[in-house]
């Protein structure tokens, strides 16, 4: 009965957004506030009958409901609660149901929180939103109903993949989602921002706390997704560059150069047409990364259960909204004119090179990513493009990113001199390359990568420093420490998340440049070393799981003769889903993770055991929870609050006439 | 009696393998060294975006023992990769040959970051020209903007 609900809900919510695209476009049109005014109402309804949709789909879940083909696909009755209510978006219909929802979700908060929107431009963002949502609705009722009932429902499910079955994966998708879909907001604003054929510093004001809200989530969701991959895939590498972490890849870039682009607009009335030309692209990506995910084109590790016609219908929604949101930006770029002037040397100059970084690296992973499918279809060539490739060709931004970051965060607007903000970067300069050369020194023989890493996170978190101490003003130390403390949250937002930005580069070049590998047989009592750590496998027995049979050692590691721990690496088999799992056993460190998994048992006796230590490896999440940090940061700033009240205030009581 | 039943069950399922095993690395550490560097380039064939260095599956294994039988004979990383994109194609090759239609793929980026890199120039020469304009003074909308403000006097 709840099912059918969930299932009507859902058909009345999609009801909702068709009259919410077309009703307030009309009466921002004609100017009848009555037909505009009825976007926020709508766009509430539609969020709560969504929850309601999705509510159900969790209870059918949640009390293994296996009349429901999708449970009965994807969970089963031993399965932990957590897994269960994870099982709702770890299949395709109920993910983009969770996507839906999204959807729904930011156009009500746009409703909620657009207080201080002109009328005509809310109604319009809105029914842009609603257009996105009614796009997805009809693809959920038409191609991949999660209502669908089975006429002879079974007696137990066939089990979510034990891959999934993992808490970092839990929250992976919502966080991504969040992400993706936070990105449609912008794309919404932009949309109705062309419509209405003006863009001031008040509009890029507005985009900024959307676009920072989806960047953060995004920024969660991959780290999220790549710490799971960490332990679960592989051998403990942490990007595989697979055509799935592309696809969130490219957004999360995109939407870091909307992010600053942004800011110009809002500080300096320049970029306009490029930031929104980002904002389209942006969720462009998205779309992009959810057909490659849906359609099955280029097939990954992730991709869910595929179907061609579901292809066709996520590459019309693709076409129809890009090609829509495109067209109309040709039509109307010209009627934007930039307002800022600034010099050749500048932070407006600054912010147009992080921009064509961050947006030819993500043009980078684009074309690698398709490159298989156009090589295919134009010049019958089947070949594949893969991590050496990827290394390769996207490293290289990262660093010149790296490298000018310091130097164009701490510059002035409108002009700025370089022999200045040099002079100012020269304490960090020092430090970096002090330790680059250092690292270089303590290393024999290997590549450069380790020792440009540390010199390049080194520069990164120094010159954020130094960025703070430099607008902390002159005076004593004490006094200017206690300035630092009182600056705007932005200003910290936007050093933190640079921080994490270079913390991030010394895990991935310091893992990457030092890692050690051991692969042998291991006998029971044996311990043999490993870089300065003695392995032990002390025994293996056999352990039985909720639902899956564990065959798990018990090994320790020593630091010369003291013991540093203790560690259960396992291979499990999900009888139901009928698949083995490697399940390693992590040892985390500040400076390294002792990395084990075991293997087969040998015939000559004894296991077969990989062990690794990666030096850095939690830098690399751990910068990237320190990005998010900084967002939120910049988040919570005083001017985003206080403006949203300002507003109010401004248009309860009218100023007087001077 | 379900229990005994999944044990059952599960007990005849394969295990899942170690890629690289103990058993297939060479003995001379440097060989093997350039084995592990070699696999790192080539795909598993049946696999979704996997190395062979990486893979559990069985043709991956096939393909690790034989990067290690050619590198015994004596076969540089090269000739051992060319070997076996003459078996297998050019699908095996992680990071695609630079040749032909692939080259195309190779300058899409540099070009990109160039285009990019100019019109950033012409547009910022643009704006700051402008510079020394209004630094002379206000544009005619701001001095229509500041009349207005002022009261019209």
């Amino acid at each position: 009965m709840f099912i059918e609900l969930g299932h009507f809900a859902l058909t009345l919510a999609f009801a909702v957004s068709l009259v919410q695209m077309v009703i307030p476009l009309i009466g921002a049109h004609k100017g009848w506030s009555g037909w505009m005014a009825m976007a926020e109402p709508a766009a509430i309804a539609q969020f709560l009958l969504t929850g309601l949709s999705f509510a159900a789909l969790t209870y059918a879940f949640v009390t293994s409901d296996f009349s429901l083909r999708i449970v009965t696909a994807n969970s089963h009755t031993l399965k932990p609660m957590l897994y269960k209510v994870s099982g709702v978006w770890g299949n395709h219909e109920g993910s983009m149901l969770l996507w839906v929802l999204i959807v729904t979700l930011f156009g009500a908060m746009a409703a909620l929180f657009g207080g201080g929107l002109p009328p005509s431009l809310r109604a319009r963002v809105l029914a842009v939103q609603s257009a996105i949502g009614a796009a997805f609705f009809a693809f959920i009722l038409f191609t991949s109903n999660p209502f669908e009932r089975l006429a002879m429902p079974p007696f137990d499910g066939r089990d979510l993949n034990p891959l999934l079955q993992d808490p970092g994966l839990a929250f992976h998708p919502p966080f991504l989602y969040l992400g993706y879909v936070g990105l449609s907001i912008c794309f919404s604003f932009a949309v109705a921002a062309l419509i209405e054929g003006r863009v001031d510093a008040a509009w890029g004001r507005w985009v900024r706390p959307w676009t920072l809200a989806a960047w953060i989530c995004l920024t969660i969701g991959i780290a999220l997704g790549s710490w799971w991959a960490y332990y679960e895939l592989g051998w403990g590498g942490f990007w595989f560059w697979d055509p799935v972490e592309n696809a969130s890849f490219m957004p999360w870039l995109i939407a870091a150069a909307l992010l600053h682009s942004a800011i110009v607009v809002e500080k300096r009335e320049s970029l306009k047409s490029w930031t929104i030309l980002l904002a389209i692209v942006a969720f462009g990506f998205s779309l992009i990364g959810a057909f490659i995910t849906r359609s099955g084109i280029i097939t990954s590790v992730h991709a869910f259960a595929t179907d061609p016609t579901r292809g066709v219908f996520l590459l019309l929604i693709l076409g129809v909204f890009m090609g829509g949101a495109l067209t109309l930006f040709a039509a109307r770029a010209n009627a934007m004119e930039a307002k800022g002037v600034f010099g050749l040397v500048s932070r407006e100059s600054a912010l147009v090179f992080n921009n064509i970084l961050l947006a030819v690296s993500a043009f980078v992973v684009f074309i690698g990513t398709i490159w298989p499918l156009v090589a295919e279809m134009a010049f019958d060539r089947k070949l594949s493009v893969g991590a050496p490739f990827f290394n390769m060709a996207f490293t290289p931004f990262m660093v010149i990113l790296g490298i000018i970051l310091p130097l164009g965060a701490i510059m002035p607007w409108k002009r700025a001199r370089l022999g200045r903000a040099v002079r100012y970067l020269l304490p960090a300069m020092i430090l970096a390359v002090a330790l680059g050369a250092l690292t270089w020194a303590m290393q024999t023989g290997r590549s450069a990568l380790g020792p440009v890493g540390i010199a390049l996170g080194t520069w990164l978190v120094s010159g954020a420093a130094m960025d703070l101490w430099m607008r902390a003003g002159r005076g004593a130390a004490g006094a200017k420490l206690a300035r630092i403390a009182r600056l705007p949250r932005a200003d910290w937002g936007k050093a933190v998340a640079h921080s994490g930005l270079g913390i991030t580069m010394i895990g991935i070049a310091g893992m990457m440049a030092w890692q050690q590998e051991d692969i042998r047989v291991a006998q029971i009592g044996e311990r043999f070393e490993v870089g300065e750590y003695g392995i032990l496998l002390d025994k293996v027995e056999r352990v039985e799981g909720p639902n899956y049979l564990s065959t798990t050692a018990t090994v320790t590691v020593w630091q010369a003769d003291e013991q540093v721990a203790t560690m259960y690496p396992e291979k499990r088999v999900y009888p139901v889903a009928a698949m083995p799992t490697t399940e390693a056993a992590l040892d985390n460190g500040v400076l390294r993770d002792v990395y084990i998994a075991i293997g087969d048992p040998q015939d000559g006796g004894g296991w077969a055991i990989r062990t690794y230590i990666k030096p850095f490896a939690n830098w690399i999440w751990a910068g990237a929870l320190i990005m998010a940090l900084g967002g939120l940061l910049s988040l919570s700033d005083r001017r985003v609050r206080v403006a949203a009240g300002a507003r109010k205030e401004r248009a309860a009581a009218p100023m007087p006439a001077e | 009696m379900l229990k005994r039943l999944i044990l059952a069950l599960a007990l005849t399922l394969p295990l899942p393998a170690l890629a690289v095993e103990p058993a297939e690395m060479l003995d001379d550490p440097a060989q093997e060294a350039r084995a592990r560097e070699v696999s790192k380039e080539l795909r598993c064939l049946v696999c979704r975006n996997e190395n062979i260095d990486d893979s559990n599956a069985s043709l991956a294994k096939e393909l690790r023992l034989l990067v290690r039988d050619r590198i015994t004979e004596g076969d540089s990383n090269e000739e051992v990769i060319e070997y076996v994109v003459d078996r297998y194609g050019e699908y095996v090759l992680l990071k695609p040959t630079v040749t032909g239609s692939n080259l195309l793929l190779y300058i899409a980026g540099p070009a990109m970051l160039l285009i990019g890199f100019i019109v950033a120039m012409v547009y910022i020469r643009g704006r700051s020209r402008r510079t020394d304009v209004a630094a002379d003074g206000l544009s005619p909308e701001e001095e229509a903007r500041l009349k207005e403000i002022m009261g019209g006097k």
